[in-house]
This record gives C-alpha cells, sequence and structure tokens, in this order.
C-alpha cells in the first residue's frame, strides 16, 4: 500500500520485525483477535503459546535475560492483562527489559465497564517502567519503537503498550524505528571521570578491600562481565555477587567469596561487614543484603556505580557516586587504575586474605549426606558436578529454599546463565522462565531447580514444554514442605507449621507422563547420580522428582532483624541469637 | 554514617511532557513510596511543545529529598527537575478564594482585613464576599486563620507556584 498506509495490525508485526523480534509469548483473546490475524499471515515471527498470561511473562523475562534481548508479550484485554501483572513487576524488580502489548476494549467503549475491560494503564503504572495507551493508529509505530527502546535502555525494565481493538483495525502511517527520537529520557552511559579517579585513589589506598557486585554487570552484557574480571584480578581484590549478580565473576575464581546476603557465606559476609573500602557495581543495597541497616559495613568508604541515579543514597549513604553504564564505568576504571599504576598495600592485603580464609576455614556450606535421605544440598552438588562441564547450561528456579540450595552449591562461570526471581520473589517463576530460555536456545541444557510448592504455582506450563518440544528439565527438591515457610515458622513461631505442609501431591511422575513429558523419581542418595544421567541423557522435557529430607534448613542465615555479622551457621545456632520482636516484623 | 534527620520543605518544579497520565504517574510515585504532597500545581505552559509544569511542594529529610528527585527524574514522560530550594533563589506565589459570610460589624470587619492583605473582592452579596488573595502560603495562611472568626464558609486554593530569580529558564538547564 502506497505511504506507508498500514492496518494498525500490521503496523505492530512491522515494527516488532523492525526491532528485530523473532519470538513472541502469548495467549489470545478478544481484543486481540485482529493482532493474531496479523501474525497468522506472517513467518517472520513465532507465537509461543503458553497456558496463562502470568507464564507468558515469565517466560518472556527468560528469554530476555539469557539473551540480552527484549522479550515479548502479547495478551488480551481484562483477565489477560491482570494476568499479566505478577509477572510485569518481577520484571521490574529485577530490571528485565519487556514489550507487553495487551489488547483493549475499542476506545469508545474505554471507561464503559465493557467486557474484558480494565484500566490496564492504571493498573500497570506502578509496576512497569512506562505505559502506554495508543488512542491514534498514527501514534503506534512511534509508540512500539519507544516502547523497545525504554525497555532495554538504562536501567531495564518491562513497559506496557494497550492497544484498543479500534485502533489495531484503523488504518494509519508505519513510522520505521529511525525516524522516532524521544525528547525527554536519556539515562547517563558514561560515569563523572572526577568520581571515577577519586574511586580509583580510594581503591588504591584500601587495606581491606572489597568488591560487591550484582544484577547491573548482568543487565549492562558480557563484556562488562569480562571487564569486572579483569579489574577484580589485577587489584586481587575479594568479590562477592548478590543474587541476581551470579555468574558476572566465575565462581571457581579464587578470589570470589560465594554469594552475600541473608543466605551468602560466612565470609562473603564478614568481609562486607569488616571491609574498609567496598566497591559496589551495578548492585542496590537491598534488605537483604545489608541486614540491620545501622550496623551495615560500619568502617568502610563505599563507592557505588549504578546507572539508576536513585539507586544512589536509597537505603545507604556512599561516598563515591559514580551514576552510569556499569560496562562503560568499569571501562574507564580500568584504564585509570593501569595508567596511575596503583600499588595497593600488599602487606595489608596479604592480613586481608589470611582473615578471610579465616573465615573461610568455618566452611559455612558444609552438610553431612549420611543415611537414607538424600540432603538437598547433595543432590544440587551433584547436579552441578554432572554439569559444570557440559558447554552450554542454563539454570532457572522458583522461589524458596531451593532457590538459595541452588544458589549456594551451583557455580556460574558466565553471565545470563543463572535466572531467578531474585526482587519480588515470584513462585512459579522457574519453568516458564525455562520455557523462554530454551526457546531462545534450543540446544541448550536448560534446568528448572524447583521446589515440589513452587512448580504447581504455573504447571500448567508443561503444556507449552510439550507442544513446542521443549526439552525442559524440572528438577524438582521435592521436601513436601513450602520450606522457607517452615524454616521461618521454627525460627520465629514457635515452630507452629501453619499451612506450610503440602498435602495431596500429585504424582510427580505420573502428571510428567500426562504432559507427553518423562517422569523420573529418586528417593536415594545412591540412586541420585544414575537419575540425573537418565535425566540428562533424555531428549525430551522430564520432570525429576528429588525425595529430599523434609527437614533440612538453609544455612548460613542473618536471621531478620540482625547485621550482616551475626549469621545463624547451622541448627546448633538458633538457641543463641534469638530474633527479636522489631525483627519479626520484618521480612 | 551520619545520619541527617531534620525535615525540611522543598519547593520541586517538574516540566513534562503533557500526555495522559503524567500526573498520576508523579502523584502515583508519591503515595507508592510514601513521600509527602504539601501542594501540587500543573497546567500546560507550552501548547507547541507540548509541556506542561508540575510545581510540588514536599518535606522530608535530605535523603529523601535527594531521592524524590531522582525518582521524579526517572519518569519516561519527565524532562527536567529543579529543586527551587536550594537552586537558587525563587520566588513563590499561591492564590486562594476565600468566601466570607456574615453581617454587621463582622462583615466589616472582613471587609477591613481584606484590604490590609490586598485581596480583592471577586463577589458580593448582602451577607457574603469572595476574596481572592494571592501571595505566599505564610500569607494566605494568616488571612485563613483571621477570616475563620468573621464568617469563613469556604476556600479554594491553587497550590503553590514557583519559578528561579534571574534570567535562566527551567528548560534552558536540561542536563
Amino acid at each position: 500500500m502506497a505511504d506507508n498506509q498500514m492496518q494498525g495490525s500490521e503496523i505492530l508485526m512491522q515494527a516488532l520485525k523492525d526491532q528485530g523480534v523473532t519470538k513472541i509469548f502469548g495467549y489470545p483473546g478478544g481484543a486481540v483477535l485482529p493482532l493474531y490475524d496479523a501474525m497468522h499471515q506472517q513467518n517472520a515471527i513465532q507465537h509461543i503459546l503458553v497456558r496463562q498470561e502470568g507464564g507468558a511473562v515469565h517466560a518472556a523475562e527468560g528469554y530476555a535475560r539469557s539473551t540480552g534481548k527484549v522479550g515479548v508479550v502479547l495478551v488480551t484485554s481484562g483477565p489477560g492483562a491482570t494476568n499479566a501483572v505478577t509477572g510485569l513487576t518481577d520484571a521490574l524488580m529485577d530490571s528485565i527489559p519487556l514489550v507487553c502489548i495487551t489488547g483493549q476494549v475499542p476506545t469508545h467503549l474505554i471507561g464503559n465497564d465493557a467486557f474484558q475491560e480494565a484500566d490496564t494503564t492504571g493498573i500497570t503504572r506502578p509496576c512497569t517502567k512506562h505505559n502506554y495507551l495508543v488512542k491514534d493508529v498514527n501514534d503506534l509505530a512511534r509508540v512500539i519503537h519507544e516502547a523497545f527502546y525504554v525497555a532495554a535502555s538504562g536501567r531495564p525494565g518491562p513497559v506496557v503498550i494497550d492497544l484498543p481493538k479500534d485502533v489495531s483495525m484503523g488504518f494509519g502511517t508505519y513510522l520505521p524505528p529511525e525516524k522516532v527520537k524521544r525528547k525527554s529520557y536519556a539515562p547517563r552511559l558514561k560515569g563523572d571521570p572526577k568520581e571515577i579517579k577519586k574511586a580509583v585513589a580510594l581503591m588504591a589506598k584500601a587495606k581491606k578491600p572489597i568488591f560487591y557486585c550484582g544484577g547491573g554487570i548482568i543487565n549492562s552484557g558480557p563484556k562488562a562481565s569480562e571487564l569486572l574480571t579483569t579489574l577484580v584480578r589485577s587489584t586481587g581484590y575479594p568479590c562477592t555477587l548478590t543474587l541476581m549478580g551470579l555468574g558476572a565473576y566465575p565462581a571457581s575464581d579464587p578470589q570470589f567469596l560465594g554469594m552475600l546476603g541473608m543466605h551468602g557465606t560466612y565470609e562473603a559476609n564478614l568481609a562486607m561487614h569488616e571491609c574498609d573500602v567496598m566497591v559496589c557495581v551495578g548492585a542496590r543495597f537491598d534488605d537483604r543484603i545489608t541486614g540491620l541497616l545501622s550496623e551495615f559495613s560500619p568502617n568502610s568508604k563505599k563507592i557505588h556505580i549504578d546507572i539508576d541515579p536513585s539507586s544512589i543514597n536509597k537505603n545507604v549513604t556512599v561516598d563515591v557516586p559514580i551514576v552510569g553504564d556499569v560496562g562503560q564505568v568499569l571501562e574507564d576504571m580500568i584504564k585509570v587504575w593501569e595508567t596511575s599504576r596503583a600499588k595497593p598495600d600488599q602487606k595489608a592485603l596479604k592480613a586481608w586474605w589470611k582473615q578471610i580464609d579465616e573465615w573461610r576455614a568455618k566452611d559455612c556450606l558444609k552438610f553431612v549426606q549420611k543415611g537414607k535421605v538424600i540432603k538437598p544440598q547433595y543432590a544440587i552438588q551433584r547436579l552441578y558436578e554432572a554439569t559444570k562441564n557440559l558447554d552450554d547450561v542454563f539454570i532457572t528456579t522458583e522461589v524458596g529454599q531451593h532457590q538459595m540450595w541452588a544458589a549456594q552449591f551451583y557455580g556460574f562461570e558466565k553471565p545470563n546463565h543463572w535466572l531467578t526471581s531474585g526482587g519480588l520473589g515470584t513462585m512459579g517463576y522457574g519453568m516458564p522462565a525455562a520455557l523462554g530460555v530454551q526457546v531462545a536456545h534450543p540446544d541448550a541444557l536448560v534446568i528448572d531447580i524447583a521446589g515440589e510448592s513452587s512448580i504447581l504455582m504455573n504447571i500448567q506450563e508443561m503444556s507449552t514444554i510439550s507442544q513446542y518440544r521443549l526439552p525442559v528439565k524440572v528438577f524438582i527438591l521435592n521436601n513436601l514442605y513450602m520450606g522457607m515457610i517452615r524454616q521461618w515458622q521454627e525460627l520465629l513461631h514457635g515452630g507452629r507449621y501453619a499451612e506450610c505442609y503440602m498435602d495431596s501431591l500429585p504424582d510427580f511422575q505420573m502428571l510428567a507422563e500426562s504432559f507427553g513429558a518423562v517422569g523420573l523419581k529418586c528417593e536415594k542418595p545412591e540412586d541420585l547420580d544414575g537419575m540425573i544421567d537418565e535425566m540428562l541423557k533424555t531428549d525430551n522435557a522430564v520432570i525429576a522428582d528429588v525425595r529430599v529430607d523434609p527437614m533440612e534448613n538453609c544455612f548460613p542465615m542473618i536471621p531478620s532483624g540482625n547485621a550482616h555479622n551475626v549469621m545463624l551457621l547451622g541448627p546448633e545456632d538458633e538457641a543463641d541469637k534469638p530474633i527479636s520482636e522489631e525483627g519479626m516484623v520484618l521480612v | 554514617m551520619p545520619v541527617e534527620e531534620t525535615i525540611n520543605f522543598h519547593t520541586i518544579a517538574v516540566l513534562v511532557d503533557n500526555e495522559p497520565g503524567v500526573l498520576a504517574r508523579v502523584i502515583g510515585l508519591f503515595s507508592g513510596r510514601g513521600y509527602n504532597i504539601e501542594s501540587l500545581t500543573v497546567a500546560e505552559i507550552s501548547h507547541d511543545e507540548n509541556l506542561s509544569r508540575i510545581t510540588i511542594v514536599t518535606s522530608g529529610t535530605p535523603m529523601i529529598i535527594a531521592q524524590i528527585k531522582a525518582q521524579l527524574e526517572r519518569l519516561i514522560p519527565v524532562h527536567k527537575v529543579s529543586d527551587l530550594t536550594i537552586d537558587g533563589p525563587s520566588v513563590e506565589r499561591e492564590l486562594a478564594l476565600v468566601k466570607v459570610s456574615g453581617t454587621g460589624e463582622k462583615r466589616v470587619e472582613s471587609l477591613r482585613i481584606a484590604d490590609i492583605f490586598r485581596a480583592r473582592v471577586l463577589d458580593s452579596t448582602n451577607e457574603s464576599f469572595v476574596f481572592e488573595i494571592i501571595g505566599d502560603t505564610g500569607k494566605l495562611n494568616a488571612f485563613v486563620d483571621l477570616m475563620k472568626p468573621l464568617g469563613l464558609v469556604d476556600v479554594s486554593r491553587t497550590g503553590v507556584v514557583a519559578i528561579a530569580r534571574g534570567v535562566g529558564s527551567l528548560e534552558d538547564e536540561k542536563n
């Protein structure tokens, strides 16, 4: 058609193609029928039909996190949009770039309580980075291109485009991406050179330094991880990663102290508490990291690199703030570090490492595998041993004890291979996320380390996995309890197990088979390796039901309300460190 | 870590795209994160460029005020955020419409006070006045307080508008 005149639905498809989109996760409905019709008539973009819209958003998150690209979701109005809300909030908290297109009732019905109408832009305003309601088809192309820019640039996040049915059916002009420029919103990428110099000077003088790094490095791209590794190695300083940052620095490196925070290692948390210079790169001083704020790392000078100015001084006051993309700042920092010929105080550094090694000697992740019951830690350790030498392994998780054990016992050498719901803590994230990863990486090994409770929250997506023949492996640590709830009830509520026992669980083997997948089960430690081998050998999707010790708790742990150097190392510690009433209020 | 706990009032000017939902975004930010709004005004200031200016009076510790500004700057339709309280000298004004009803001495007294405050009479009946008064928030508060015993029945206030002194414009200072 002349002059780029197209129907709204065609404008959408064209814009998505021009943005390089090849996969969409979605679910049809009345308000998006024209869009599905347009999609049906092209081949460039594949639609993955999920079983519930919540699954679509998590799948798109998995796709985005594992590729670095923007994940795309297409859902209908009303319930389609409201089902997407949890995933959108999850993506906002974990800074995952998404564009979610929601259908809407025709513009003349908006506000009339029409069938399947919801105020989608109103509902999603606080859980998106930005959202749009497109009322004129001539705005559509601009809005879509802008949405991709907003989702991916700066601190990434989810963007919703609410698209009334009459707009997707109307005719308008298509604009290619290069013709669209946003006047406001230009995130700052380059760090202030003065601050970078100050930071390097501070780092060079440090006697007890530490790198504390997070998901911002993953979001900045694989190059940022390489730069971080270069900088950490050239300084010789210890490095710890947040839950979201795992993989940003190789886990096998001797300078890596493990994950920090509530279930982080003893050495990482103690080093954070005792350090004199803290270099925070792409992390945000979350409450799971800091513990009791007033006692957080009391004697350190703090350097904070973050692309989001609102992350700086939000929870913890820092001495040297650097606003910018961590990749670019690290690059500049390495240059300054090299040209200034910074010579760290080797004697002090040696003493610092000696201290750290003493903390390490506590062996805070130790567990004893004996008897007839599989320890959950052992299950993850064996899974890690069986897969660590494979080429491309992606691990997703649900939320709870198994998530923390996976973070503690699975070592990540590369970024973008670990996907977990960190900020929002969304049970049911892992399987749809794994589905999204597998769509993006058809030949990779994708494992969802799950709990028996979490997995049931989005179990319907097994059907999607089956439809697209995605060989996702679901590795369930089945302890019959919402384990983290049980652990906290033991710690805070006198062991009164209110509603944390998962009764009437399905037979996961039969469940797998009913979805056309392979069901495996393992109850004895000596059978575990065999079952894992069988799981890895299977071309099909697998649900592996690993029966683990129902009473095992996740340690070490900073009990809520305590400083980050007050850690429970095991059950024997619980009695000595009772939790205050203020601590009980915290989550 | 010294934490300054003094709570101060700040007047913040925000230049935004005049698009649907922009005010809801700003208000939602304040309510969602538990910040205070003492007063808020908004109106389009440039039809050609489709820009609106929001003036917010808020209160908080220096750390909170810095957070508020950073959070506002993060909103996509926001072009510029300026803290008029600390970014340099500025002038602030507010307008109020004040209705007083009464007869006799009270009615005369209200008119006398209005004269002192340079309030204008916009509407009058035999037993009421509507005054228009312009000034800073303190002056308006004082006027309203004085009118209370004289038969104050209704107040409508615009909230504070503010602008920096001197030649610079909010838009010029765009980063």
